[in-house]
């Protein structure tokens, strides 16, 4: 029958050879392949001691960045809730007061900023949208945990320490983006 | 029987007891890192160095493990199961020439537990009552894995066992001995019989591994169709008996292969040493040849994969008892021209 897509293959129902009868030959060819792994790399990341290293434009958990002198970046403009396609971001604006410019960049500042990790999807999306080069996604992986709560990550977990900033270089555009 | 006598029998008896527990033991540990170095993997390397004490560990486990006797089993059969298993595997170690004659506190010391005359046949035997600790244990567990588990076992004995003893009757008629002291003597030197008999060394060792039930002939404990197959149910030490019977099965009959075809002790250029030189490198050659064969088995394990029931039943007594049979015919007609026997 001709066939209409000319794509179909005939099955082959060839009768086997003596050689291919005997099955020795392919036991000793089969057998060969498996020896020459012997002498292979092994594929395996001993992981409690190794890590991998992961691609730069990894997504991971957010940081809440600072600048160069310590304060907040993000002035709660909502541009990443509203970007957000998991609805995983929640926050709450405020006024900065007299006194509080070295802790806040701007005149507006976020008093509670919090991302669902369960919710979220890591798409980046955030990132994206942030005017202020406040969120970005790093290499660091959400731990764990056994409570659902806990996965609600509040300011106190994403806004990076003064003395401990999160190096997020390999994610920048180089040459387009200054803050 | 003198006292000495005893005493050598006795150390040796112990020596080969502990011997095989040992190399049982790290055989488990050398079938994971085989597995491991086939599949570009590592292995276990966490107790201690290289995994050194990895069998160890695995042990202690297994001790410290709940007992369990399924409600429903037939609890003495449940338990004489793996002791069967264990107990065959054993004994068979007992009749093989380990090495040549060995010069000590002026006498001659066998290194061999017992000369039986029949030696071959002995170890034939113990093996097929083998497959009884497997039925028993699959039967009594009360299990439909177990059951078939076992059924495929001891049909799968029973078909290989006779391919194998046609293959082991062409050795002895051109050793024309049962004892495996006189079969590895016949083989001096360089004379192996796998030269002389490579049909029969091939069914013979294929046999092998179906009596050792390794893959491709693991049938009666297949884990992707029967969960373990005749140790299902079983937990704790006697699924260590079961598994501990099965690589000691598998080092007695690598040494059975290396006595048969491989010249046992013998060695090219064997005839530039004599007395304890010969004996040590002779046992240092036979062990070598055995552990060449463990690995054969495991690199076998790790690169074909499980035959079907029908195909494994139609291997054995389609293929191998006739090429078998034919081999043993061809072997005793050329024995009988060779010796005259048609001229008289």
């Amino acid at each position: 029958m001709q066939s209409l897509s000319n794509r179909s293959k005939l099955v082959s129902n060839k009768k086997l050879s003596f050689m291919e009868k005997l099955y020795i030959p392919a036991i000793l060819g089969g057998m060969l392949i498996t020896f020459k792994h012997l002498f292979r790399k092994n594929n395996t990341l001993k992981y409690p001691e190794e890590t991998k290293k992961f691609a730069p434009v990894y997504r991971g958990m957010h940081v809440l960045k600072r600048d160069e002198e310590g304060r907040e970046n993000c002035t709660a403009c909502g541009l990443c809730a509203v970007a957000c396609p998991a609805e995983a971001i929640t926050m709450t604006a405020n006024e900065r007061e007299k006194g509080e410019e070295g802790l806040y960049r701007e005149e507006k500042y976020a008093e509670t900023y919090e991302i669902n990790m369960l919710r979220c999807i890591f798409c980046g999306l955030c990132e994206e949208a942030c005017p202020k080069e406040a969120i970005f996604l790093t290499d660091r992986i959400v731990p764990t945990n056994f409570e659902r709560g806990e996965f609600i990550y509040g300011k106190d977990r994403l806004v990076e320490k003064v003395d401990a900033r999160i190096d997020i270089s390999a994610r920048q555009f180089t040459g387009k983006r200054k803050i | 029987m003198d006292g000495g006598l005893l005493i050598e029998k006795l150390i040796l008896v112990v020596a080969l007891f502990s011997i095989t527990l040992l190399i049982a033991m790290y055989s488990t540990y050398l079938e994971r890192k085989v597995a491991a170095w086939f599949q570009d993997r590592i292995g276990p390397d966490r107790a201690g160095k290289w995994g050194i004490l990895q069998p160890l560990a695995d042990g202690t486990k297994m001790f410290f493990k709940e007992d369990f006797i399924p409600l429903n089993s037939d609890k003495w059969l449940f338990i004489l199961g793996p002791g069967i298993a264990m107990f065959t595997a054993l004994m068979t170690g007992s009749v093989i020439t380990w090495g040549p004659n060995f010069e000590a506190f002026g006498r001659t010391i066998v290194l061999q537990v017992a000369d039986v005359n029949v030696g071959i046949l002995f170890i034939m035997g113990f093996v097929s009552i083998g497959v009884y600790g497997i039925m028993i244990g699959g039967w009594a567990s009360n299990n439909k894995y177990s059951l078939f588990g076992a059924i495929r076992a001891s049909s799968q004995m029973i078909s290989y066992e006779l391919a194998m003893g046609v293959s082991v009757i062409t050795i002895v008629m051109m050793s024309g001995s049962l004892s495996l002291r006189d079969i590895v003597d016949a083989q001096h030197g360089m004379g192996w019989f796998v030269f002389k008999q490579p049909v029969a060394f091939l069914i013979f060792f294929v046999c092998a591994l179906a009596e050792c039930n390794r893959a491709p002939f693991d049938l009666a404990e297949c884990e992707s169709e029967l969960i373990g197959g005749y140790h299902t149910e079983y937990g704790s030490m006697k699924l260590g008996f079961f598994l501990f019977a099965e690589y000691i099965n598998m080092f007695i009959s690598s040494a059975v292969i290396a006595s048969l075809f491989f010249g046992g002790y013998n060695f090219p250029g064997m005839d530039a040493f004599s007395g304890n030189t010969l004996a040590i490198i002779g046992t240092l050659a036979f062990f070598a040849k055995i552990f060449f064969f463990i690995f054969v088995f495991m690199w076998i394990r790790w690169t074909l994969p499980r035959f079907r029931y029908d195909q494994l039943m139609h291997l054995g007594w389609k293929k191998m008892i006739p090429i078998a049979l034919v081999n043993l015919l061809i072997t005793a007609v050329v024995i009988a021209a060779y010796n005259g026997w048609f001229n008289k």
